[in-house]
């Protein structure tokens, strides 16, 4: 199906049910249990989830394929944002113009970052891509940013934002005054509720939801196309790819910039559903965080860095709300004692500690899993077949013993 | 004139003049070997060849255009592939991705922006490279792991992805250093049998004086940098000149 084989196929129906009941199945636990704060399923971070997600899918085009590690994407990132927000500003609240010009802008942006970063490889070419979002960074936060001066393109420290007194020259006269797709706002939500348990469907998460599945869906032909294979060649051995008559540097180009317009969408996306874009997107604290998506999910393959996103957005945001009061009724049944000194432990891995928790798990899965979470789950597959296939011999030998 | 020309190609490092006033000529449909104590510059002068490295005066003509100045990439696709000293091949794919890629080399150019069809679905390019693994006799390893093999079957996977480029000059340097008796019997049967069926021009650099022996039809015999003679195998074998620089390199 969609020219995909068929386990492709099978993989991009998972992640679309995944993501169609993402809402459900991120809400296992009812209202007003002492489990509820473990529930994901609200909006905002269900946004988080996808449009992260978009950001490492692409990431892991040009460093899981062909092993470039740019420690500069979140540049991109911003500038998608920034992009996005500048619609907003000049065209109107419809969504459509911002997630366009968000992917093209970044796009050009990453041409030039590319064509002077990928002259080096290695981790001179990590350094380089480092030193440019920084530079982006420092920009977008004051050169570029001065509310004075005639040329304010990000607005500085305030973040860029649309006040009254913009163009919005396609804006009609009853459209709301906050991003929306032809009239349905990005904020507006539908909740159901069943038994103890609400569950909430936002209208702004479903986009990105399907902007994810677009972006999924190109990576698996990207991955399965000729380009895909010389791409995985780039990393296997760039020697032997220049004495067959290769030329490495528009390939690596062509990935960089391919991954580049996917953080631009990204970018665009955060912008759309909260319309405030600042400079701290492209710090390099961002740019750290797809490598580290990308590699605990598993880099190289098509659905790790879905994982890895997935799996730190929800640290950041679940174990960073756990707060002291929250574990004294956790641990309230243990002697006084003994709770406080539980809970002394317990207290700097979560909450703002959530880092640390987050630190200690990355180097499990490095040290353990180098394949990442993806790796984690085809030994867990394997250990089942093993035993499964275990019966199948045992019963094969009984019925065929001439085999 | 030969298939390949090097005239008055000089190349210094630092001090050490490592190629002085070299000239070559290898004729078509040949096989040229390239002898030489270490250190005389048969890899150096393999390098000049290919792009790696570039002379400080000379030439080099390649069918009758200059090969200098040129990248790798851009002297590949004119027509010369090279073999190289350890087996340079994609070790992360299997056998059959690392045949399809030099397919696709030389079906596409340097660069194509194929992103969007699926490798499945190029027949023509599967056909060429499952032809190749069986002319190789490869064909029941095309899903292994290419660094999972033997040295001999690398060896025999490289100088495979090379040919199935149909490159009009192959360059090999030293493709048997370091191999068993039996897989350096087996590189000089293939080269041999390569050599019977198609029209191409070798030039190899060796030190084994068999696999020398077994293929070459002109020798250079290239000491401190400089061609010393060129000839046929049988003059080669007693020339006083080849002892003295190899004795002399012995003693
Ligand atoms: N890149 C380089 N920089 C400096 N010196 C070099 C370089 N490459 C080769 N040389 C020197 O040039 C001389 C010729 O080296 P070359 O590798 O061409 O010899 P060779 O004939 O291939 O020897 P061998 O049989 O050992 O492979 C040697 O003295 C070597 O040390
Ligand atoms: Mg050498």
């Amino acid at each position: 199906m969609f020219g995909l084989q068929k386990k492709d196929t099978t993989l991009l129906l998972v992640v679309a049910a995944l993501a169609l009941f993402a809402p459900f199945l991120l809400n296992p636990f009812p209202e007003g249990s002492a489990m509820a704060q473990f529930n994901a399923g609200y909006p905002d971070l269900m946004q988080r989830f996808v449009i992260f997600g978009i950001f490492a899918v692409g990431f892991n085009i040009l460093f899981g394929l062909t092993g470039y590690l740019s420690f500069g994407h979140a540049a991109f990132l911003g500038v998608g944002s920034y992009s996005a927000v500048w619609m907003f500003k000049l065209l109107g609240y419809n969504v459509i113009p911002g997630i366009i010009l968000s992917v093209i802008v970044a796009g050009l942006f990453s041409v030039v970052i590319g064509y002077v970063s990928l002259r080096r490889s290695g981790i001179y070419f990590s350094i380089l891509t480092l030193a440019f979002a920084q530079m982006s960074y420092n920009m977008a936060y004051s050169v570029l940013g001065n509310p004075t001066s005639n040329f304010n393109l990000t607005n500085g420290e305030t973040g860029l934002q649309v006040y009254t007194s913009d163009p919005q020259i396609l804006a009609s006269a009853g459209a709301p005054d906050l991003p929306h797709l032809f009239g349905l706002t990005m904020r507006s939500s539908y909740q159901l509720e069943l038994g103890s348990w609400l569950f909430t469907f936002n209208a702004g998460y479903y986009l990105c939801a399907v902007l994810l599945l677009v972006s999924f869906y190109v990576a698996i032909r990207i991955f399965r196309s000729p380009f895909g294979l010389m791409l995985r060649a780039v990393k296997s051995n760039q020697q032997r790819m220049n004495y067959t008559g290769l030329n490495t540097r528009p390939y690596t180009l062509a990935a960089f910039v391919i991954s580049g317009m996917y953080a631009g969408l990204a970018g665009g996306l955060l912008s759309t559903m909260d319309p405030l874009a600042g400079a701290e997107r492209m710090q390099w604290t961002a740019s750290g965080e797809v490598v580290l998506m990308t590699i605990l999910g598993g880099a190289g393959t098509l659905i790790g860095p879905v994982l890895g996103a997935g799996f730190i957005k929800y640290f950041e945001n679940i174990f960073s709300k756990i707060n002291e009061g929250v574990l004294h009724a956790w641990f309230g049944f243990l002697p006084d004692g003994l709770e406080n000194g539980v809970i002394w432990v317990v207290e700097h891995f979560v909450g703002p500690g959530w880092h640390l928790t987050l630190g200690l798990l990355f180097m499990l899965v490095v040290t353990f899993l180098p394949g990442g979470l993806v790796e984690g789950g085809q030994k867990i597959a394997a250990l089942l077949s093993r035993r499964k296939s275990k019966d199948t011999d045992n019963r094969a030998t009984q019925s065929t013993p001439a085999e | 004139m030969g298939i390949l020309e090097v005239k008055n190609v000089n190349k210094r490092f630092g001090g050490l003049q490592a190629l002085g006033d070299v000239n070559l000529s290898v004729a078509e449909n040949t096989v040229h070997a390239i002898i030489g104590p270490n250190g005389a510059g048969k890899s150096t002068l393999l390098n000049c060849l290919v792009g790696k490295l570039i002379p400080d005066t000379g030439s080099v003509m390649f069918d009758g255009q200059s090969v200098l100045g040129r990248s790798p990439y851009e002297i590949n696709q004119m027509g010369i592939s090279r073999v190289f000293q350890t087996p340079e091949i994609f070790g992360d794919l299997t056998v059959m991705e690392n045949m399809m890629i030099p397919c696709f080399a030389k079906r596409d150019g340097a660069f194509e922006l194929n992103a969007l069809n699926s490798v499945g679905n190029q027949k023509d390019i599967i056909e060429r490279a499952e032809h190749m693994l069986e002319d190789m006799n490869m064909a029941d390893k095309r899903h292994m792991h290419a660094a999972s093999m033997s040295r001999g079957d690398k060896r025999r996977l490289e100088i495979g992805m090379c040919l199935s480029q149909e490159p009009r000059l192959l360059l090999l340097d030293e493709p048997t250093a370091g191999m068993a008796r039996a897989d350096t019997n087996n590189t000089i049967d293939l080269l041999k049998q390569i050599k019977q069926e198609r029209d191409i021009t070798i030039a190899i650099i060796e030190h084994d004086m068999h696999v020398v022996f077994s293929l070459a039809e002109r020798i250079t015999v290239l000491a401190q940098g400089t061609p010393l003679v060129e000839d046929t195998p049988d003059k080669i074998k007693g020339h006083p000149k080849v002892r003295e620089a190899y004795l002399g390199e012995s003693a």
